[in-house]
């Protein structure tokens, strides 16, 4: 245990030291977080709209006031010919167009279906479907105003369509618990492969494995610190993401925190492996990017659903630890899930961390001659 | 005689169809310091990571302090010190914290920590210099720093691995003091070293080629080669020149290079120095020198892998 607190203190005071691997491992994910969490929008506002208004009567001029005061839609442009609107899109002046052709008001009147046409630009799928969306429900909206009586006759079946959790559908709430995972994967996976690996670098591996001092201890001294700087530095992206994009906590801080430790604890694992396979810090990081960093964004539900992937794909990502952690995550923030709901995805995690370190201290033990 | 520090027996390590050290069988006693010469690749190192317990062997024996290497490398390890050319201390740390944490590792309590530092520091003349970090420590300083932090625990048997490596010459000379003050007081050395004049130093020294025991003993016992066969350095301004007129004699066994100076090898019951001298002058080559010096490790060193690749040529 002597050995164990003696790497422990010198990992620390090194780290101390260290100016540049202190920056990567606390600024580093505090500006990934202001980068992503800006950039990183799905929310789609200010689509420009060119309006061709054929009926021109109020029912009519209600649907565009809709589209505009909705704040998604500005109009760019009120256009009288076909052409126009068609021009404005390919010149990419206009995303979208709203067409309602004549006679529109008198369609509303009598009850019957009054159809509108809305042209998007499909160049980019991701923002015509969220455009679509949005065009979809203002014009739900707008026709119940303008036609009660019709929409009080449902035809037997109405939806009523209700989002919860995050009603708003801010992607942001969405992406910033995959961020957090990611993040927390980026400093605690680094942060232990490149100081292994830069012992070996260094020579020190070697005068280190020349001394009495077991496997275990080593590794255990080894994982302490960064285990403390990863959940540190993980506790101020949780904070920043819930003073900056309004992240909620409807759940208990404690489930998070374990939740959170058994992630790192498999990331941390994931770092020790990675330095047993690999003799220079170029090759850990690479290795680190490859197994870990990537399958994080894409293979995790971060950004793309699991669901909608290949059933090849979607075998591969019952070993990506982030996908349970993301699950856990959100569920605590965004839902205030109980312990006993994300047990499954805890086991998962604890099972992942447990496999890796086991892996990593045999080949370790090996390696130590 | 009490029993060898190191007791060394048909130690074989392969790697796949590689055998990089083949039946090599040796014994230091203690006290000793014992030098170990070979070229990069001769199996040096793999019979070190052998005796420090990194590396299992293929086959034979070991005993390091009685230690059985392959039975019991950890116990091992806490017998002997390790300091390598590398001498590899924790940059970012200083002077007072590399210490500490090599005491740490090696498991020692407070009081014997506050002891062998304060031994160290005084050893290795850095005291004043402990909230210094070891980056900026100059060579000589770093590797005494280095020596200190291997002989932490005390070990009774300690080795190094080309520990001269990229040191000035002075700091080399004081290195090789502390090496003796610390044979004296029972403490077992074993050194790999590429300088030659460094293995004068030691008390017995082996030759190994690739991956064999070509030669062992004392420096005088290893040089008993050249028994017979005189070796006449030759000092010229025309170097090539003369070295080709010497490989024509039929009375000169072989020539080699050194420095700026020619070694030529006589065969048994040839000419001495001065004859040869006239010899060459004749052919017109300025003789500035030639005088019969006594081998140095380099030419019994040279001799011996020559003869090694030479026999090995003739197995083949």
């Amino acid at each position: 245990m002597r050995g164990a607190l003696a790497v422990c203190r010198k990992e620390l005071r090194q780290i101390a030291r260290d100016q540049r691997t202190l920056f990567i491992l606390v600024f580093v994910p505090a500006f990934f977080l202001l980068l992503f969490g800006y950039a990183l929008n799905f929310d789609i506002r200010h689509v420009r709209l060119a309006v061709e208004d054929r009926d021109g009567t109020p029912e009519s001029r209600a649907v565009v006031s809709a589209f505009v005061d909705s704040g998604y839609f500005d109009l760019a442009a009120a256009v009288y010919a076909p052409r126009d609107a068609e021009r404005l899109l390919d010149l990419n002046e206009a995303r979208a167009a709203l067409v309602i052709p004549e006679g529109f008001a008198r369609e509303v009147r009598s009850g019957r279906r009054a159809p509108v046409q809305v042209i998007i630009g499909g160049d980019n799928a991701n923002t015509a479907t969220t455009v679509l969306g949005y065009a979809g429900s203002i014009l739900r909206t707008v026709g119940a105003q303008l036609a009660p009586a019709a929409a009080q006759a449902p035809p037997g079946l109405s939806v009523e369509p209700r989002i919860w959790y995050n009603p708003e559908l801010r992607s942001t709430l969405f992406l910033v618990p995959g961020l957090i995972a990611y993040i927390a994967m980026i400093t605690a996976v680094a942060s232990t492969a490149l100081s292994i690996v830069r012992e070996k670098e260094m020579g020190t591996m070697e005068q280190v494995r020349m001394a009495p001092i077991g496997t275990p201890s080593f590794i255990i001294g080894k994982t302490i610190p960064y285990f403390l700087i990863a959940l540190a530095s993980s506790a101020l992206i949780v904070g920043a993401s819930m003073t900056l994009f309004g992240l909620p906590m409807r759940g208990n801080w404690l489930t998070l925190l374990l939740a959170l430790s058994l992630f790192l604890a498999g990331a941390l694992a994931t770092g020790l492996l990675i330095s047993t396979a690999s003799e220079t810090q170029q090759v850990a990081f690479q290795l680190a990017l490859l197994i870990s960093f990537l399958p994080t964004i894409m293979l995790s539900g971060f950004i793309f659903p699991i669901s909608s992937m290949p059933p090849a794909l979607q075998v591969v990502t019952w070993f990506v630890p982030a996908r349970y952690f993301l699950v856990a995550l959100r569920g605590i923030v965004l839902k205030g899930t109980e312990l006993s709901h994300i047990l499954p995805q805890l086991g998962a995690l604890s099972l992942y961390a447990a496999a890796v370190l086991g892996l990593a201290s045999l080949r370790l033990a090996k390696d130590r001659g | 005689m009490a029993e060898p520090a190191i007791d060394v027996r048909h130690l074989t390590r392969r790697f796949g169809r590689f055998t990089a050290v083949d039946d090599v069988s040796f014994e230091v006693a203690r006290g000793a310091i014992f030098g170990f010469l070979g070229s990069n690749g001769a199996g040096k190192s793999t019979t070190f990571r052998m005796l420090c317990g990194l590396l299992e062997p293929t086959s034979g024996t070991a005993l390091v302090g009685g230690i059985d290497v392959a039975a019991d490398p950890e116990k091992v390890k806490t017998r002997i010190g390790y300091m390598s050319q590398r001498f590899s201390l924790y940059e970012l740390l200083t002077v007072d914290q590399n210490i500490r944490f090599f005491g740490g590792v090696y498991g020692l309590d407070a009081r014997r920590l506050a002891q062998r530092r304060a031994f160290v520091l005084q050893m290795a003349g850095l005291e004043g210099r402990e909230h210094q970090l070891a980056r900026d420590l100059a060579g000589g300083w770093r590797q005494r720093l280095a020596l200190g932090c291997a002989i932490l625990h005390e070990p009774a048997i300690l080795f190094l691995d080309e520990p001269t490596g990229g040191v000035d010459p002075v700091s080399r000379r004081q290195f090789w003091r502390l090496i003796d003050v610390l044979a004296g007081t029972g403490v077992t050395v074993l050194v790999t070293t590429h300088y030659l004049d460094e293995a004068e130093r030691c008390h017995r020294v082996a030759v190994i080629h690739a991956g064999r025991l070509a030669a062992i003993g004392t420096t005088a016992e290893v040089k008993g080669v050249f028994a017979g066969r005189p070796i006449v350095e030759v000092r010229s301004r025309q170097t090539v020149e003369a070295m080709r007129a010497l490989d024509a004699m039929p009375d000169v066994e072989k020539t080699s290079l050194f420095g700026t100076a020619v070694h030529a090898v006589l065969r048994a019951g040839g000419a001495g120095a001065h004859d040869l001298a006239g010899r060459l002058r004749s052919n017109g080559i300025a003789v500035d020198s030639a005088d019969e010096v006594p081998p140095s490790l380099e030419d019994v060193f040279l001799d011996i892998v020559e003869r090694a690749d030479r026999s090995r040529g003739t197995a083949a």
